[in-house]
């Protein structure tokens, strides 16, 4: 019962903070209610017994990349209302109504059809982990990482180094002496001094 | 769902559980107000020491009620809210500066007889610890609420609707962002020495044992010092003191982040400020230091003992917090962000490598001096490749500089 109650609360933060990043317009509004949602998440994570996922969930998502978001919007200064008259790509918002009533539709299907998919029964019996009970969170997760998905994981990494790397090679930029303004001309005069002001004037 | 490792929660929850979680949730809020109360004159007090001063010495004796009064002064203050503000955020911050600094302190062992009843006391025929919650992800919840933390500083100065504010909120929050990895790193090391998340886990382990009969088995000494010098540095750049406060520096900025907060909410600013100080010193004494753990000298009350050990560490790192303001000067930010990427970063990684190997080898049966050799080649060939890569990049931005501008 208590679980189902604070599913309830979760899944109405999760929700309200997701319909909230889309319909806010300040955009630090939205990411602020990405962090509402990113800590519905967490909840969700910490009723399934996930403890780990849900610590992770805020150090790595709210305390890392919605920082960052926010860095970058104050740092570029964009944090002003947005003007929703202009599409500015054409034929934009007819296509992403069709691919949310799409999506929706998928996700209906699924929740609809196949039950079993969404409850996760099928994964929680199919992985010898899965039902591991003798194990904390944290040990079972980390048996699984750099046993069966080895590779995965490392695969990830290194797509993550080389992310990083790339980044730093595309915005770095070697500075070509043609922007530059005329050096100063040899033959430099010293602009004319302010005319003296004779005190007895005054 | 297990929503602690306490005992109190093991047996069947009834009224008298949920009133002793709620009394002891009570207590530590009340104690840790009173805590920040007397840090603030305490930390007052040894500056003015310091400096040849006196210091606040009219309310009270030894002027101990000055901060209560400076409480009072504040609440009765007008409060403004700037022209150009964004009123919501405006408001919302101090409290998203607040909240965390409260939660920390939930993770923080207070006392108990970790001797020889691993730190179980026992309140009114109900097995509990001295401390308000003992969550399975322990310590990630420090360093999630101190991720948290940098909102309140970030928003606040966002939503002041001025530049000093601003300024100052994008250097806290780049500061903040950059140190938390040291931090983290460092923390790793504990929990590969532990094998727990859990802080109560941290000090059982701590407390058992020790080299020659009287030296502790503290992780400070068990880690090899470097962790807790990262940790030390990292958190006091972390808690935004100095010498690492470039986000409130007076000269540049007016006040930072909290430049347009007057009033009460600029007195909750102040607050969350000292009980991060309390709240990170605790972290400090908790895994590095054993917390409660400690010899009782006198049986009977027990637990008590862990209570006085813990305050007894808990001053030390008070003082040095203190301490370092009265002595350092400021940082530089590119020596700043130069110092937390390129030296502290790299060292704790390299040591947390360091201290995986020595536990594997230890596991396997290795030769230890063989290990212990070729790990420290390894890290010395690393960092003399990561110093030539830094000195490489300047010296060819000197040479672009010079290239440029003749």
């Amino acid at each position: 019962m208590s679980e189902v109650i604070v599913f309830i609360v979760a899944a109405a933060m999760i929700l309200v903070g997701a319909v909230g990043v889309v319909a806010s317009r300040n955009p630090v509004h939205s990411a602020l209610f990405l962090v509402e949602t990113l800590f519905g998440v967490a909840v969700i994570f910490l009723i399934q017994n996930a403890n780990f996922l849900a610590a992770v969930q805020i150090i790595v998502y709210a305390g890392a990349i919605v920082i960052l978001f926010l860095f970058v919007i104050m740092l570029l200064g964009v944090d002003k209302a947005e003007e929703l008259d202009v599409e500015p790509i054409a034929g934009q918002r007819p296509l992403a109504a069709v691919l949310g009533a799409a999506l929706l539709g998928i996700g209906l299907t699924v929740v609809l059809v196949a039950s079993n998919g969404v409850t996760g029964a099928i994964a929680a019996t199919g992985s010898e982990h899965a039902l591991d009970n003798g194990f904390s969170d944290v040990e079972r997760i980390g048996r699984v990482l750099f046993t069966e998905y080895a590779f995965a994981f490392q695969a990830t990494a290194a797509l993550l180094t080389i992310a990083v790397i790339g980044a730093v090679v595309l915005t770095r930029r070697v500075p070509s002496t043609e922007m530059l303004p005329d050096r100063e001309p040899a033959s430099f005069e010293l602009p004319p001094l302010a005319p003296a002001i004779d005190e007895e004037e005054h | 769902m297990i929503l602690a490792l306490d005992p109190l929660f093991l047996e069947k929850v009834g009224l008298s559980v949920v009133l002793i979680a709620l009394f002891k949730v009570v207590l530590a809020f009340a104690i840790i107000l009173v805590g920040v109360m007397f840090m603030v004159w305490f930390e007052r007090k040894v500056i003015s020491d310091m400096q040849h001063r006196i210091g606040p010495n009219i309310a009270g004796p030894w002027g101990l009620f000055q901060t209560l009064a400076d409480g009072l002064k504040l609440l009765m203050k007008e409060d403004l809210v700037p022209e150009h503000s964004n009123r919501v955020v405006f408001k919302l911050a101090p409290f998203l500066s607040i909240v965390p600094a409260f939660l920390t302190f939930a993770i923080i062992p207070l006392g108990g007889n970790f001797e020889s009843k691993s730190g179980v006391i026992n309140i009114f025929g109900h097995d509990t610890f001295l401390q308000i919650a003992d969550p399975p992800v322990g310590i990630l919840l420090a360093l999630a609420m101190s991720s948290i933390a940098v909102y309140g500083v970030m928003l606040a100065g966002w939503a002041s609707g001025s530049k000093y504010p601003l300024l100052g909120s994008v250097r806290a929050s780049a500061q903040m962002v950059s140190y938390e990895a040291a931090l983290g790193l460092s923390v790793a090391a504990i929990i590969l020495q532990t094998g727990s998340l859990s802080t109560h886990d941290m000090v059982v382990d701590q407390a058992a044992g020790g080299f020659a009969g009287f030296i502790p088995n503290w992780n400070l000494i068990v880690t090899g010092f470097v962790p807790f010098v990262i940790f030390l540095i990292a958190g006091t750049a972390e808690l935004n003191r100095p010498p690492f406060d470039l986000v409130e520096a007076e000269q540049e900025l007016v006040g930072g982040f909290h430049t347009e907060y007057s009033s009460f909410r600029f007195a909750i600013f102040f607050l969350a400020e000292y009980l991060n100080t309390i709240t990170m010193s605790a972290i400090i004494v908790t895994i590095f230091l054993g917390g409660p753990s400690g010899p009782v000298l006198i049986e009977g009350i027990d637990w008590a003992w862990g209570i006085l050990w813990f305050l007894v560490k808990l001053f030390v790192f008070l003082f040095t917090f203190v301490w370092f303001r009265a002595t350092l000067p400021r940082f530089r930010y590119d020596q700043l962000m130069d110092f937390g990427w390129k030296l502290l970063i790299p060292l704790s990684l390299g040591w947390f490598l360091f201290l995986g190997a020595l536990n594997i080898s230890n596991d396997r049966g290795w030769n230890a001096s063989l290990v212990v050799a070729v790990t420290v080649a390894v890290g010395v060939a690393a960092g003399a490749l990561l110093m030539a890569a830094v000195r490489t990049a300047r010296t060819e931005r000197l040479n672009q500089e010079v290239d440029l501008h003749g």
